[in-house]
């Protein structure tokens, strides 16, 4: 028993310093997440979810260039590229996914020249693999705070817009009738997406937090068609991710004989991935849609 | 900046351009900008694990960028298309730099791969990049007709017998090999920016199939040869310079239709129209497809 015990958690997991701050973030973001995440599924988002990603690139390797904390560069320039997408025609459905796409290639422009200039400023390439692809484990404790501000600002939109979205989502006409304005909506709810992005951009890197974002909410909506459920759902699967990909980087460490550990956001993605390939494929709740 | 070594790389970043704005043209029209950004990406898994197991570079690109084309169309058959595919994207990149995260030494290939390396071009890559330039032409060549039909119309298509799902995989298998040989040249995110921008701003300046196409090739070339100069001069990299001018073709496109919308309905004020674009205008229509 003891030597399982052993053999799950390394030695020094709970006492290290690392670890709690990757948890307790972890969690947090994977919530905000979740509870984003179930409303871009059900509308249709990802892909605005996705380029939002890679305009926190932009915004982080900017923010590193100033020397800001990351996380401000994440979030702030996430929320101009929603609104600027939103204006030239996010809304439609066919000119949607080219607006994205006009955002997203300037913003992997820009993220191009700010690494460039980051790594020759710092003369170090570090930089950029920590932007894209990101470290729980190196966030910086005083972060904390920053990130339940911002979280909490999702969340709190995402209440208040809570009933309108369900209509919309259901039908733009009918929420129309009833009143709901449509555009400040859909403005609205692209700057929570863009908070949440930002927020797991810092958790798993930018280019790889679409599978916080969208996994756990894609997995949930499998097994419940119910919005409220399913974003407590998600938010769950969401935490159990991060935790176990948290938990297997820092076991990977002792594994082979090179002591160096595979990256912590490649196995949060591998669980996500993992979880909603299992729900999706089994016979139960592959066929429901 | 036109001697020996820089002449190759005019050569490739010319081909590149020429099959960006083909392929870009029936991404654009088709709507599929996002499995165009997903297959580059999960090339660049492919590219990686070729770097680290130390075998062809291009063939680990090709492979994978096939092997996620087919995914994503089997798997976007049974659910949501756009979550599989965001999915799907995001795994291979996670995967890739896993694969590079094994030793620093690779963090320079990681940049390279995602924002491309087009002054580093050697007169080797020349051949299969003109080779697989040349197939994916040949390709779009014998799709045009159901192409066009189930872009524009899926439902006339299916009653010629159009199958939406075959040609719907024949055209991803087809921007995976364009991929394959612009993703070492102008890197796995900036593909992206190439197939988009000089497309879409093609199609604000025409609504005729057959003008847009070569419109749109010749936006792409103007945006490439101008990014490998204002690179060449400023030693920033060429991924700046092809996003920016791919952004900004596409606003002055904007500027064009809105400008030219105000002359010929100026009174009747068409508000429903703002925003849209010409994706539903009378000339789009398969009969243009000659």
């Amino acid at each position: 028993m003891r030597q399982l015990y052993r053999w799950v958690f390394e030695p020094g997991f709970f006492s290290s310093q690392p670890v709690h701050v990757a948890l307790v973030l972890g969690a947090i973001v994977a919530v905000v997440s979740g509870v984003v995440g179930i409303f871009t599924v059900v509308r249709g988002q990802s892909f605005a979810g996705h380029a939002l990603t890679d305009v926190s690139t932009a915004g982080g390797s900017g923010a590193f260039l100033v020397g800001m904390s990351p996380v401000i560069g994440f979030v702030g320039l996430g929320v101009v590229a929603a609104v600027v997408m939103d204006l030239i025609g996010a809304r439609r459905e066919r000119g949607r996914d080219l607006a994205t796409g006009i955002v997203l290639g300037a913003s992997i422009g820009l993220a191009a020249l700010f690494l460039y200039l980051d790594t020759t400023k710092s003369a170090t390439t570090g930089a950029a693999q920590h932007i894209l692809f990101g470290s729980i484990f190196t966030t910086a404790p005083g972060t904390v705070p920053v990130v339940v501000g911002f979280g909490l600002v999702a969340l709190a939109i995402v209440a208040l817009l809570y009933r309108p979205m369900l209509l919309s989502s259901v039908s733009d006409d009918i929420a129309a009738a009833r009143g709901v304005p449509l555009a400040r909506v859909g403005v609205l709810f692209m700057v929570a997406l863009a908070v949440a992005v930002g927020l797991s951009s810092l958790a798993i890197g930018a280019i790889l937090s679409t599978a916080l974002l969208v996994g756990p909410a894609a997995t949930a909506l499998r097994l419940t068609k119910r919005v409220g459920p399913a974003m407590l759902l998600a938010s769950g699967i969401g935490v159990g991710g991060t935790w176990l990909g948290v938990l297997l980087a820092y076991d990977s460490s002792s594994w082979g004989s090179s002591h160096e550990g595979l990256p912590v956001s490649f196995f949060i993605v591998a669980v996500l991935f993992v979880t909603y390939l299992a729900v999706s494929l089994s016979p139960r709740t592959g066929r429901r849609s | 900046m036109w001697g020996g070594v820089m002449t190759d790389t005019w050569l490739v970043a010319t081909l590149v351009a020429v099959i960006a704005g083909v392929v870009g043209f029936f991404v654009v029209l088709r709507g599929a900008a996002f499995p165009a950004h997903a297959i580059p990406n999960g090339a660049f898994a492919g590219a990686a694990a070729a770097y680290v197991l130390g075998f062809n570079t291009l063939v680990g690109l090709g492979v994978c960028a096939v092997l996620s084309a087919l995914g994503i169309g089997t798997l976007g058959r049974r659910g949501r298309h756009d979550v599989v595919t965001a999915l799907a994207l995001v795994m291979l990149l996670a995967a890739g730099a896993a694969l590079l995260s094994h030793s620093t030494e690779y963090q320079p290939q990681i940049y390279s791969l995602l924002f491309g390396e087009v002054l580093g071009v050697s007169r080797q890559e020349l051949v299969p990049v003109a080779a697989l330039g040349a197939v994916c032409l040949g390709a779009l060549a014998v799709l045009y007709r159901p192409l066009m039909l189930s872009s524009i119309v899926p439902e006339i298509g299916e009653a010629k017998g159009v199958s939406s799902h075959r040609i719907e995989l024949a055209f991803l298998v087809v921007v995976a090999v364009a991929t394959t040989m612009t993703v070492p040249v102008v890197g796995a995110l900036l593909i992206f920016s190439l197939m988009i921008g000089p497309p879409a701003a093609a199609r604000c300046f025409t609504d005729r199939p057959l003008a847009a196409l070569p419109l749109s090739v010749a936006i792409a070339l103007a945006t490439v040869w101008v990014a490998i100069a204002a690179s060449y001069e400023t030693n920033w990299p060429i991924g700046f310079f092809v996003g920016t001018i791919g952004a900004l073709a596409y606003g002055v496109g904007r500027g064009w239709m809105a400008w030219r919308r105000g002359r010929t309905v100026r009174g009747s004020r068409a508000s429903t129209n703002i925003g849209a674009w010409p994706g539903s205008a009378p000339g789009w229509t398969a009969d243009d497809g000659g």
